[in-house]
Formats: C-alpha cells, structure tokens, sequence
C-alpha cells in the first residue's frame, strides 16, 4: 500500500516537471512575450552568428520551471537540444523563467573557458537584469545575447563546417556500398577480362556509380582508382585483399545530428554537451 | 591444408563463438562498460570537487581582507578543505563503501563551512560590492552546479550498473567476476548540498 502510494508519487513527481519543448527555431518563446518581428530579428542574428563563428546560442522563455530549479531545467534543456557541435560543445543556452523571475546562462563543455561562470554571471547582472527589472525582456535577451556573442568571438574555435552537409552524408552513407560494389564488381570483372582490364573496368563501373551515387566528380574518380588499386592488388593472397581496406576507408561518422531536414532553414542542436557551467540571476 | 588442424581450428572458433554469446548473453560485457561509465562519472565528480577545492584559497583571502574579526569561519572552511585533500579520490573508492562515505564526510562538511563563510560576508556591504568577490562567488554557485549535474549522473550511472549486478542472470557472471554493487550518494548529503547553493543570497535577495 505505502509502496504503490510512493510509486504514485514518484510518477507523479516525473510528470509535474515541466517539459522541455522541442528545439524548433533559436528563439523558443512559450510566454508570448517577444512580438513575432523581435523573435524573428533574435533568430536571424543567432543563425547568422552560428553561420560565421560555428557557436550555436538558444533562448527559451518559459512561464516558469517549477517545482524544479531554473538550474537543473537549464540542464536538461541542454542535454535535450543539445544545442553546439558535437566534440566541440560550443553551444549556449539562455532561459528566462519569466514568473519566477530567474534568468540562466547555461554554458556548453567547449565554451566554459572563455564564457567562464564570472562572465556569464557579469553579462546578466550587466545587461540582462536591468533591462528585466524595466520590463524590457526584448532588450535584455538581445544586449545578452550581443555580449555573449563578443566574448564567444575572442575564443578560438573550428571554424564553421562549409554548409554542403548533404555531400558529407552522402559519402558516409554510401562508402559501405561502393566497398561492397568494387568487391563483387572488381571480382567478376576479373575473372572475365583478367587482372588489368579487369581491374580497370571495376574502376570505371565504381567510379560512374560513384559519381551517380554522390554528385561530385573529385570523389568518383578518388572511388575509381581505389576500387581499380583494390581489384588490381587483389589478386594471388587474398589476406591482403581484405587486409588493405581499414586503414584508407574507415572515416568516422561525421556530426552526428547533422545530416537530415538541411534543405529548410532551422536544423536544432548540433550534439554539444553540457555540465553546468554557467550562472543564474534573478530579478 | 592438412583436413585435421581444419577440423581443430573450426572447433576452436566455434569454441570462441560460443564463449562470446555465452558472455554477451550473461550481461558480462554490459557490466564492463557499466563499470566504466560509473568510473567515468565518477571522475567528473572528484574533477568538480577539486575544482571546488581549488578556489577556496582565494575565496578566504578576498573576504579577510574586509572582516578581519571573523577568524572562526576562516578556521573551519581551512580545516574542512584540508581535509578533503588529505583524501586520496581515487578511481578505486567507488569500489569501497568506508572510504566513499569518509569522502561524502569531508566534502560535506566544507560546503558546511563555505556556506556559513557566504553568510558572514553578507553582513560586510563593502566586500558584496566587490567585484573580485562577486566573481569568485559566481565561480563558487558555478562549480555547486557542476557538482550537482556530476552527482546526479553518478547516480544515474551506479543506478544501471547496480540493477545489471542484482538482476538474473547477470547477477550470476557478477558474483563469478567479482563486481559488488556500488556505493551512490545518501539522501541526507544530496541535501546537504542541493541546499547549498540556496544559502547564498549575494545574488537572489535584490
């Protein structure tokens, strides 16, 4: 009896927090406070930033995160959008728990160096909270948000990936495919037209595949003369046939949530990370 | 080939491969990278307390220079820090309940202290408007934070890894390996320190 009341509770507990809406635009805005040209203005300039600098900033407002600390909702957000580059973590968000009147600085793993907690505490005691003690929460997101953008600016980061993603995935994705085509190609082709011409058949089939498959013709004729070497060298020992394939081939997957949905403006969180660095102001 | 040492290397490799889904199937390799994660996790905790450790120096100075009368506080936060460096945090206390619970002990008790520090330096107006002490105070709710995101992913990772070692069959290959369910943090210092924070008004009385 106690232990179903306390399950009950437990659940209960799970579901009265509140949840962490999708990562749908850079500026997540649930209290309506931000007109739809503010929210559009703050979008476009953190687009931008990310475009140039490769940081991603997110700002949510919510009406408030009770029962739950702005802090450990910040970090949940975090790990829910995962906003910032995978391996990089140079991402940042800023809640503003509107009722609660409390403000977070929520700074990704890459970013705690240069956006250290003293900083991030200055940049809301400085420009966020005045302007939220006017009532002027359009003005303290967009001076914070400038701010963080400056320091973020001093930091050295990889510069951003060049926006053709649908290439890289494209590659990864079919790598496997165009091995296992020069294999069975290269093999049969062989066996028919013997070792040189055979090889250089498999070539030309894999890298006209390639170029099908992929779109770019630098990356065929790369596929091309690799399956050509392959069928070429393939020959008498057959332990170096498989042997050779590892070492040139295996790229590690590359941004993990990159890849889908490109082609219509907002893409989400790049897989950053967070530990809970950052500070917290309340107004 | 010689059709005798086929037959013995085919009974080797179905040797292996029985052994393999044998082990994958008894939850063996789930308990190692189990183990691991909770290492992992762990040193992100000790990584966040040393973090904690290391600014208390300069915290001490900067509020001395102002409330010269307050040599108690100074005292305890002292004390309390030197104890937890005397602490070895190895990666191997996670397996030893006494040794974890001493460290909970003595982290515990210089949040005590850093709090109580806090509190003093709220009645000297002079050293709150310092900005080298509001920076250090925001460094100090900083790395609180960062101590309670480790922890709770701590014991999230001891969660999973002690349900593998309870759980049938794993359970089994547990107890033949030798993995002993692992020690998390008590209710009573998860208290502690998610109060902790909280006691520093610097920040949310304005």
């Amino acid at each position: 009896m106690i232990k179903a009341l306390l399950g009950f509770l437990v659940v209960f507990a799970a579901w009265a927090q509140v949840a962490v809406p999708p990562y749908s635009a850079p500026v997540v805005d649930l209290t309506g406070t931000l007109t739809r040209e503010q929210q559009a203005a703050l979008s476009r300039m953190l687009q931008e930033y990310e475009a140039r600098k490769g940081s991603q900033i997110a700002v949510l407002l919510v009406p408030t995160t009770q029962p739950e600390e702005i802090e450990q909702y910040a970090i949940r957000v975090g790990e829910q959008w995962k906003t910032g580059r995978k391996n990089v973590d140079d991402g940042v968000v800023l809640v503003v728990a509107k009722n609660d009147r409390a403000v977070r600085i929520e700074v990704g793993y890459g970013l705690e160096g240069a956006l250290n907690d003293a900083t991030a505490n200055r940049i809301i005691r400085e420009a966020i909270l005045p302007r939220f003690r006017e009532g002027d929460f359009y003005g303290g997101i967009n001076a914070g948000v400038d701010r963080m953008m400056r320091v973020i600016d001093g930091e050295p980061l990889p510069a951003p990936e060049a926006p053709q993603p649908q290439v890289g995935g494209g590659i990864g994705q079919s790598l496997p495919i165009l091995l296992m085509l020069a294999l069975v190609v290269g093999g049969v082709l062989r066996r028919v037209l013997g070792r040189v011409f055979g090889s250089m058949a498999a070539g030309g089939v894999v890298g006209a595949l390639a170029w099908l498959l992929v779109g770019a013709l630098g990356i065929a004729i790369l596929a091309g003369v690799l399956a050509f070497i392959f069928t070429l060298a393939g020959g008498g020992g057959r332990r170096g046939y498989y042997g050779g394939f590892p070492g040139g081939f295996h790229r590690g997957g590359r941004g993990g949530g990159f890849g889908g949905g490109f082609g219509g403006g907002f893409r989400g969180g790049g897989g950053g990370t967070f530990g809970g660095g950052g500070a917290t102001g309340r107004w | 080939m010689d059709p005798r040492t086929s037959t013995l290397s085919r009974a080797w490799l179905a040797l292996a491969a029985a052994a393999t889904l044998l082990l994958s199937g008894c939850g063996y390799n789930t308990l190692q990278s189990e183990d691991e994660q909770v290492k992992a996790s762990w040193s992100e905790v000790v990584n966040q307390y040393q973090r904690r450790a290391d600014l208390v120096p300069n915290l001490v100075e900067t509020v001395k220079a102002f409330a010269k009368q307050e040599q108690e506080v100074f005292t305890q936060v002292t004390e309390a820090r030197s104890r937890v460096g005397s602490i070895q945090a190895t990666p191997e206390l996670v397996n030893n309940p006494d040794a974890f619970a001493r460290f909970q002990q003595a982290q515990g008790e210089l949040t005590g202290a850093l709090s109580r520090l806090l509190v003093v330096a709220e009645n000297y107006p002079q050293l709150k408007s310092d900005a080298n002490f509001r920076d250090l105070q925001a460094q100090l709710e900083g790395t609180e934070n960062r101590i309670a995101v480790a922890r709770n992913r701590y014991i999230k990772a001891v969660q999973q890894f002690n349900t593998t070692v309870r759980q049938f069959p794993s359970n089994l290959t547990a107890m033949a390996f030798g993995f002993q369910p692992k020690p998390s943090f008590t209710v009573e210092n998860e208290r502690e320190i998610s109060t902790a924070p909280k006691v520093d008004f610097g920040t949310g009385k304005k």
